[in-house]
């Protein structure tokens, strides 16, 4: 199994969520997050003291998929976030060693 | 305003004045305007916080309705409105207690009660403490602010109330024009600032950590609340409208609070390059203060150029607590001392003079003589509430400690003072588990046995797991101040 992390822009959450049931995933994790990469962030003014703010607000997507369906998981959420535009954010994934559905006690791919 | 700003002819023709019901109904409802704008100062101030302290600051304006309340009728009315003493202070044993007042007797010389006029003044005895509660944002302990309260309108607000309004005050007497509290209320709170700001000094962080407005919605509610509350304040500080002055008063309190506000977007648009929200609610503020000495005696058009000046003035006045490393946090001495100065001494330059009072100001023909008043009225309320502020906040000190300790400041002051938190964005509600109820003790017959066994449990447990909401969201650093 791999867990695809992948942390977005807030406004391709629906593009990416619709993406990825398009793909047969069955479920996922939204977390509201916040970081910068190459984008940086922006200034904001407050009766003239000037704030520079670093994190931007992003999504953070988390799904458990099987081995062999990684590679294109990780390809369906990279197209449909991106915008061509700086910040669209990071795709990874990373092994894992054991997933349990905690109703039923399934575990390994059948618990996804 | 009270007795002395009664032109000649009115107050001959005094001992005649009847009770008006529709001097004395309009006076109600001004009187719950002013009230009104105290929360509304919580609310422009709360906003204007951090997260970990809004509610302490939203409190820190809430006190001062209980506390001044009761020491108004105890004592407060008396000094303030009573009989004169050496042009210094009032005193009447009628008005100790509020206890010797007639049912329908009038407020000398006018057509309202006496009740009435007490309750129109006490609302301004409350909202000018709170006034300066915005420069000790985040670090004063709550005891101690209410102790300063205490203090301080007794020996600062009581007095100066009477030496602008009170009949045989001696400002008044040397006819410093003040309406509605320019040099009683705003100057008055932003000396005061100033002075309690060199005993209880810097919040930690000043300069360096991220002081970001947590609600800006909150501060336009506050700022529009206030606009709405100043028509009282104004309007209802000629105490009828027999003669339409309240009326001028109502429509420059408008005029002016329009202008400001676009004066301080313009300059803000120019030096920073955006028309900011709580520069809009800033600008509105700073002309609110500032029209209010002068809002009975000029013109609609000396209305728009107090308000344009008022706006500029303040926006850059806001700066130099970088420049001058004093921590005012809220700006009280940027918009509330400055703006009080300003429209205090532009009332030498546009007094139309027919209004309020004949007197006229430089631009109508009637020299520096009221410019030369306006600038003692303005020069003396600012020293001595400078100097008796910082005095009375050194025996706070003494006394109590003015200031919460560093880790309960670094935690927020909302949890040391008040054991809450302000906002419950649900999830996991930061760990908290219900550890007492509100259930009477034993005997009382309730039945509640799980709130008996409760008993021994301490309640601040389930505080601990809070704080680390509390210091969240503010993911930004200072850079760069305007100095």
């Amino acid at each position: 199994m791999k867990l695809i992390t992948a942390v977005i822009k807030p406004h391709r959450l629906d593009e990416v969520k619709e993406a990825l049931q398009a793909f047969g995933v069955h479920g996922l994790t939204v977390t509201e997050a916040s970081g910068y990469g190459r984008q940086r962030g922006h200034t904001e003014v407050y009766r003239g003291a000037e704030y520079t703010v670093d994190l931007v607000p992003k999504i953070r997507i988390e799904v458990l998929v099987e081995d062999a369906d990684a590679e294109q998981l990780v390809e369906v959420v990279v197209k449909a976030a991106r915008t061509g535009k700086i910040g669209d954010g990071k795709v990874w994934s990373v092994p894992v060693d054991e997933a349990v559905r905690v109703r039923t006690g399934e575990r390994g791919p059948d618990a996804l | 305003m009270p007795p002395g700003i009664l032109t000649n002819a009115v107050s001959l023709s005094a001992e005649k004045v009847e009770l008006s019901p529709a001097n004395t109904g309009f006076m109600l409802i001004a009187t719950a305007l002013v009230m009104v704008m105290t929360p509304a100062l919580a609310f422009f101030y709360g906003g204007m916080v951090r997260v970990k302290s809004v509610l302490n600051m939203l409190m820190m304006s809430f006190i001062s309705l209980g506390l001044v309340t009761v020491l108004w009728v105890l004592y407060g009315f008396s000094l303030a409105f009573g009989t004169d003493h050496g042009s210094l202070i009032g005193w009447s044993g009628d008005y100790l207690g509020l206890s010797g007042i007639g049912l329908t007797e009038l407020w000398d010389g006018y057509s309202i009660p006496v009740y009435v006029f007490a309750a129109f003044q006490l609302m301004f005895a409350i909202l000018t403490p709170a006034l300066i509660s915005g420069a000790l944002a985040d670090r004063v302990k709550f005891s101690a602010w209410a102790l300063f309260i205490v203090l301080w309108v007794t020996v600062v607000y009581f007095p100066v109330a009477h030496w602008v309004w009170g009949a045989g005050g001696w400002l008044f007497e040397l006819g410093v024009i003040d309406f509605a509290g320019g040099t009683a209320v705003h100057i008055n709170a932003g000396a005061a600032a100033l002075g309690v700001l060199f005993v209880v000094g810097k919040r930690i962080g000043f300069k360096k950590d991220p002081m970001r407005p947590h609600s800006l919605p909150l501060v336009m509610l506050g700022a529009g609340l206030l606009w709405f509350g100043w028509f009282g304040f104004n309007a209802g500080s000629w105490l009828g409208n027999d003669d339409g002055v309240g009326a001028v008063a109502f429509l420059n309190t408008q005029v002016a609070t329009g202008a400001a506000m676009l004066g301080w977007l313009a300059y803000e648009k120019l030096r920073h390059g955006s028309f900011t929200t709580l520069g809009a609610a800033s600008g509105a503020v700073a002309g609110l203060v500032a029209i209010t000495p002068a809002c009975g005696s000029v013109s609609p058009l000396g209305s728009i150029a107090i308000g344009i000046i008022a706006g500029v003035l303040c926006a850059m006045a806001v700066g130099l607590k970088y420049k001058f490393n004093y921590d005012d946090s809220l700006d009280v001495v940027g918009v509330h001392l400055v703006g009080g100065v300003v429209g205090s001494l532009l009332i030498g330059f546009f007094a139309t003079g027919g209004v309020q009072s004949d007197a006229k100001g430089l631009f109508y023909g009637g020299g520096l003589a009221q410019l030369g008043k306006q600038s003692v009225g303005v020069v003396c309320v600012l020293l001595y509430s400078l100097v008796i502020s910082f005095i009375l906040a050194k025996v706070v000190d003494l006394v109590m400690g003015f200031r919460v300790s560093e880790d309960e400041e670094l935690a927020g002051v909302d949890q040391a003072a008040h054991a809450e938190t302000a906002y419950d964005y649900g999830g996991t509600g930061g760990g908290t588990s219900l550890t007492r109820t509100a259930a009477p003790a034993a005997g009382s017959g309730s039945g509640d046995t799980s709130a008996q066994e409760a008993q021994g449990d301490t309640a601040p447990a389930s505080q601990a797991g809070t704080s680390d909401r509390a210091q969240g969201g503010t993911p930004g650093k200072a850079k760069k101040v305007d100095a």
